[in-house]
């Protein structure tokens, strides 16, 4: 990744993740750029798997196809040390106007949420809100501990990583 | 901080079986009896029992003896528990987040070469 410039305020880097309702659960942050760039970077394959997949989970992006226009289909695929076959994800998009909102189906379980994603931009900064919308409680639940599961490890090192830097 | 490490540690050790985040749903429904739990996920009492008591163990499940019957529900540590998948859930999208900053500062700073801004 090349160099890039430091010294942002805190507050614009923080994620907040927040459950909305039994069925919603919500992630934002502020960017430091306009919403044409950070939109650029969801929606152009060859950015987007540039941070997708953070290194420190341990995880790599085998390959990423995404066809980013209403009714268009995306495949990522992810491998893991701990994991036997590589695993797939794929839905379509639903919506996507540029610079402003994008909607995805998450096709790789029935139970899938339903993610949008908008971009507002105010000042030169733009929020990223990510909106993901499951069918019930359960699969909201078991989505939240499966990001749970073998990744504290991981975390811990990428903790290490961040403070040896800060 | 170290000991609320240690006790997440217990949680996910307890959350990380498919059987028990199952029970877990189940008593979110409503309590049960092992012998229900043992039947409902095809297992021997003696295996239910074996996963009630490590969620028992993490806080995440209370039990109570009446006459033969012991009867399972959600135990205090179920908010807890969901704080903490949140907190990782929240390090996920941090990590993530924190790669998008840097490409959109070096997609910034290249646009500035291109098209010099009119600000600063």
């Amino acid at each position: 990744m090349p160099q890039a410039k430091e010294g942002n305020p805190a507050a614009m880097n923080h994620t907040a993740v927040q459950r909305k309702s039994d069925y919603e659960l919500v992630v934002t942050r502020t960017f430091d750029a306009s919403a044409h760039l950070v939109f650029e970077a969801w929606s152009n394959p060859d950015l987007f798997k540039l941070w997708w997949v953070p290194k420190s989970a341990g995880m790599s992006l085998v390959s990423c196809d995404m066809d980013v226009r209403a009714g268009g289909k995306y495949r990522l695929v992810f491998s893991h040390p701990a994991f036997d076959q590589p695993m797939a994800f794929f839905g379509t998009y639903k919506e996507v106007t540029p610079n402003k909102r994008l909607v995805w189906t998450n096709e790789e379980s029935d139970q899938g949420a339903v993610t949008t994603v908008t971009f507002e931009e105010h000042a030169g900064k733009t929020l990223v809100t990510l909106h993901e919308l499951y069918p019930t409680t359960a699969a909201l639940e078991e989505a939240l501990a499966g990001s749970a599961e073998g990744l504290p490890e991981q975390f811990a090192q990428l903790d290490e990583l961040l403070a040896g830097r800060s | 901080m170290v000991h609320y490490q240690a006790r997440l540690d217990t949680t996910f050790a307890a959350l990380a079986d498919v059987t028990r985040r199952g029970v877990l749903e189940q008593l979110g429904d409503s309590d049960a009896s092992i012998t229900d739990l043992a039947q409902r996920f095809h297992m021997t009492l003696t295996g239910m029992k074996k996963h009630v008591s490590v969620l028992e163990q993490a806080g995440l499940v209370t039990t109570e003896k009446v006459g033969r019957v012991r009867t399972c529900k959600l135990g205090q540590r179920r908010l807890e528990e969901e704080a903490a998948w949140i907190e990782q859930h929240r390090q996920l999208w941090s990590a993530r987040f924190d790669a998008l900053h840097k490409l959109v500062e070096h997609l910034k700073s290249k646009e500035k070469v291109n098209a010099p801004s009119k600000r600063r």
